[in-house]
């Protein structure tokens, strides 16, 4: 899987140098690249007399699990909502795989493979898991109203292939107890798994990650942990993430990028994020 | 003992997307449909003309509008109205063409409140909640009143209604005067299920999801790529096509005429709540509202007078008639405090008690 | 061209020729629209404070003219039937908040929304089967509002108005200027804002949810009852009145749900539009255009404005 995005990438024209490949603690095994997937340019964006981001500009490189990082209120989220064109940003733009749209809606973003999970769980409640995780197919589906009506033919062969890469993801999130419950039924940590499971059955090509791990105790973090990992290695999946546990995302990510009021004060891996005044000031809140 | 899912294994994704997985509730739907063909063979005609084809035409109309409401999460005050459109449009293609059967013309008709559903349902785009029941309400009179107020739409009759006129299936008249309620009711029985099956499938697959996750949380919908407004637009298209369709019985299979002021507003009401206590999101539910909001009153005719006339008290049609809006009106506010699921949920508690019996667990 | 002339300038000309009509036109498009602005009044009122949608503020004056009529035609004396209308209304808020509300606070605003049909369909049938389908006469007289009409000369024909439309106006004016400084000025009125803000920080700050509740929706039927005597006056007491209640409806998406001179403004649009719209361009398509012109009005602004004249702009979040 890994090896078609690379082959569809080999024609993208966003090729760009930037500093050294990512260090850190990273696993040396792990499919990376310089190939920038996603390149965010002197971004702002203002509701009313309200500036969310001021000028921010960063890139996702293929590959990478980038981390976003700062203190409330730095705008991550809304960053996050730019991205996936929730909301569009008043100035600057967004390249990913080497095109601009400026007016792009969710949904096409969604169809470009850019694929999403919310800060407070955003599940559809009164579905099954397993119905959640099948939702997140509905861009690979293609049968008609026609075939949908009689349920013969195309839909059922359809459906039972896509129920089958859904049990895929299920086995690989370990959720198989929980298929059949509606998943307002289900504990905090387990609907976060189900919704990367959702994520997941769109097979993006970039994974945004809105505090994936908030609200969980350190034994689901870990598990957590694992999955974004393994996510990230075994399919080959960019991934962007929103964290809190400084823990967390100095073992994860690559590289990490700072906000503060919505500035970027920071970019670079974790060590060197680390040892930034300004990073250690907005965290220590130094008087401005 | 007899409800029991022990030993059935599901071997396969295709067994295990069945509507009905449990082999009870398959042989249970069954016998239902065979019991409903028997009494069509059996029945009387007060139980057929007066209970059964209303009952059926009635759930048909509430699946449509649970499509809208349940699985879509989009309320509709407008239900009266689209059953309207297609009994309309149902008489005017059967006094334009008489020479096709109208079975086909029945089934027709939904496709033209289908495309008035998609119509009235493009503000659904920007708006939801009691922002777009008002929109539905602007469909509701704007459409009674074309149906009063265009002659054209009943062929310029004095009266202004319209009329069933005779026709037949396999040379046995099935509209009309003559058309017996055997007749009648084996058609809407068919049509029914037919129907039913089609809805069903709907829910169960792609589009029910999509419908659902845009009823649910319709921004996380739309980040996983699915369009609101085609998914919207789809809902609104399908529901009023069953609508309309359950709309053009009414007319032909059942009243064998009508007025416009049948489609009024209350109609609306009376479906939109056979829904809120059968249960929103549940086809089944449809079913089961419907028999509940439909019989209510005959029941109350029945047992009511049963109760007082001893102690020499008489009661009124009007009576009954306050008593049913009473009935329905604290049943609504009962429901939707304690089981906003409806009957359907009801029954699905009821099942899963059945099927681990004797034990509570 | 016959079509296109009876739509863009014969009305006009009409107008021109006809100044009386036009001006009794008016007049009567206003005190509908009066009467509209009280209905969607009361729909404002609750919506403020407790986020309820209420659908049956259409039934509520129904029902409240209803009772007043009920109990003078026992013998009870006008003033006295009126006190103890506005006791029912009272006792009816109180289980409202009981019976409704209480079991359903934190549910989602549509579910509120469908539970006032259920009180919609109950309260229609409580009140027929209490006093009876059929229609009945408003006691005008003894609630000493007038009655007779004043005439005048106009352009070559003479314009009436009925001192009772004149009352309902004057009356509506005050009853909103009241409810206007209430909810500005008085403590309680601010709690009212607090809580319709936020229930759980109402709640959070010490405000008693249940006891605000009850008040607004009293405050509500004393406004039903109001708007209840006022139409009653003018045509008769029937459960038909319903109907022509929802147009408040309309009159709040012009008007937005939570704005008080936006239920004002939007009710004067709607009750001017619709008795022009009928009386001049009517005819054009059969007539009887007063039945849905509301809505149709409504169905555009939601199209393309749909905060209303006078609320803000939606900003999502996820």
């Amino acid at each position: 899987m890994s090896a078609d995005h690379a082959h569809s990438f080999a024609a993208a024209d966003a090729l760009e140098e930037t500093a050294a490949p990512a260090g850190g603690g990273a696993p040396a095994a792990r499919a990376r690249s310089d190939e920038v997937l996603l390149s965010v340019e002197n971004v702002s964006l203002g509701f009313g007399g309200v500036k969310a981001l001021t000028d921010v500009s960063f890139d996702i490189r293929k590959g990478e699990i980038r981390a976003i990082i700062g203190p409330n209120g730095a705008g991550k989220t809304s960053m996050l909502n730019c991205i996936n064109g929730f909301y569009h940003p008043t100035e600057g733009r967004i390249t990913f795989k080497g095109q601009t749209r400026p007016k792009m809606r969710p949904h096409e973003a969604a169809a470009g493979g850019i694929a999403r999970t919310f800060q407070n769980v955003a599940l559809f409640k009164g579905m099954s898991t397993l119905d959640n995780i099948m939702t997140g197919r509905s861009l690979k589906m293609r049968t008609n109203v026609f075939w949908q009506l009689v349920r013969f033919g195309p839909a059922t062969r359809e459906e039972v292939e896509h129920r089958r890469k859904v049990e895929d993801i299920i086995d690989f999130l370990q959720i198989q107890h929980i298929r059949k419950t509606p998943v307002g039924k289900l504990p905090y940590g387990l609907q976060k798994r189900v919704e990367l499971g959702r994520a997941l059955a769109m097979e993006p090509e970039l994974l945004l990650l809105d505090e994936p791990m908030a609200g969980m105790n350190l034994e689901e973090k870990e598990d957590m942990s694992r999955f974004i990992l393994d996510v990230n290695q075994e399919f080959g999946t960019t991934i962007a993430l929103i964290e809190h546990d400084m823990g967390v995302v100095m073992d994860l990510s690559d590289r990490v990028v700072v906000l503060e009021y919505g500035r970027k004060i920071a970019d670079g891996t974790p060590d060197e994020v680390k040892a930034n005044q300004a990073v250690i000031d907005a965290y220590l809140g130094v008087p401005h | 003992m007899i409800y029991r899912e022990a030993g059935q294994y599901k071997t396969s994704y295709e067994a295990d997307r069945a509507v009905f997985p449990l082999r009870q509730d398959r042989i249970g739907i069954a016998l239902i449909i065979v019991a409903a063909y028997a009494a069509g063979v059996f029945g009387s005609d007060f139980l057929l003309q007066a209970v059964l084809i209303p009952f059926l035409i009635f759930s048909l109309a509430a699946i449509g509008l649970n499509i809208l409401v349940g699985y879509a999460g989009l309320l509709s005050l407008g239900t009266g109205a689209f059953m309207g459109v297609g009994a309309y449009a149902c008489y005017k293609l059967m006094t334009a063409f008489p020479e096709v059967n109208v079975v086909v013309w029945i089934l027709m008709s939904g496709f033209f409140s289908a495309a008035v559903g998609v119509f009235f349902g493009l503000p659904s785009l920007r708006i939801k909640g009691f922002y777009l029941a008002v929109a539905t309400l602007a469909a509701q009179f704007f459409l009674q009143w074309s149906f009063n107020r265009i002659p054209w739409l009943y062929n310029y009759n004095i009266s202004g209604a319209i009329e069933a006129p005779l026709s037949t299936l396999f040379g046995v008249p099935i509209t009309g005067a003559t058309a017996t309620s055997e007749a009648r009711y084996f058609v809407v029985l068919t049509l029914v299920i037919g129907l039913t099956w089609l809805a069903s499938n709907l829910v169960h697959g792609r589009i029910g999801r999509q419908w659902m996750a845009i009823r649910d949380m319709d921004i996380a919908a739309e980040l996983i790529g699915i369009r609101p407004l085609t998914a919207k637009l789809m809902a609104f298209a399908c529901s009023s096509y069953f609508v309309g369709v359950a709309g053009a019985m009414m007319v032909f299979l059942w009243y064998g005429g009508a007025e416009y002021n049948v489609f009024n507003i209350d109609q609306s009401f009376f479906i939109l709540f056979m829904i809120i206590i059968g249960g929103l999101g549940s086809l089944i539910g449809s079913f089961m509202g419907a028999a509940l909001i439909f019989m209510l009153p005959i029941g109350l005719g029945i047992v009511l007078p049963a109760i007082t006339e001893p102690f020499g008290l008489t009661v009124g049609a009007a009576t009954i008639e306050h008593l049913r809006f009473m009935i329905v009106g604290a049943l609504i506010i009962f429901f939707l405090i304690v089981e906003p699921h409806g009957l359907a949920r009801l029954w699905q508690i009821g099942k899963q008690k059945l099927r681990v019996w004797p034990f509570p667990y | 061209m016959d079509l296109l002339s009876q739509i863009f300038v014969e009305p006009f000309a009409l107008m021109v020729e006809m100044p009386d009509l036009l001006v009794q036109t008016l007049w009567e498009g206003f005190v509908s629209g009066v009467l509209y602005a009280l209905i969607a009044l009361g729909f404002v009122l609750i919506f403020k404070a407790s986020g309820v949608f209420n659908f049956a503020q259409g039934i509520m004056v129904v029902f409240s003219a209803l009772t007043l009529v009920g109990f003078y035609a026992m013998g009870v004396p006008a003033i006295l039937a009126l006190v103890l209308a506005i006791g029912v209304m009272f006792v009816l808020a109180w289980t409202v908040e009981r019976v409704v509300l209480r079991p359903l606070v934190n549910q989602p605003d549509i579910i509120l929304f469908m539970a006032t049909f259920g009180l919609t369909y109950f309260l229609i049938g409580f009140g027929e089967l209490v006093f009876g389908g059929e229609p009945k006469q408003m006691i005008t007289d003894e609630l000493f509002l007038p009655t007779g009409a004043t005439e005048f000369d106009l352009g070559g024909g003479y314009v009436r108005i009925q001192h009772l439309d004149v009352a309902a106006a004057v009356i509506a004016s005050i009853m909103i200027a009241v409810l206007g400084v209430f909810f500005s000025k008085t403590r309680i009125g601010r709690a009212l804002r607090a809580v319709a803000d936020s229930h759980k920080a109402a709640l959070s700050v010490g405000i008693s949810l249940n006891q605000i509740w009850v008040i607004v929706w009293f405050a509500a039927g004393v406004v039903a009852l109001v708007t209840g005597i006022m139409w009653g006056a003018r045509s008769d007491v029937s459960f038909a009145l319903q109907i022509i209640a929802l147009k408040a409806l309309p009159v709040l998406i012009l008007g937005g749900f939570t704005s008080i001179p936006g239920a004002i403004v939007g009710g004067l649009i709607i009750g001017l539009g619709e008795k022009i719209g009928e009386f001049y361009w009517g005819p054009v398509v059969g007539g009887g255009i007063e039945t849905w012109f509301a809505y149709v009005i409504a169905l555009i602004f939601l199209l393309f404005r749909p905060q209303g004249l006078f609320g803000e702009k939606i900003i999502e979040r996820v």
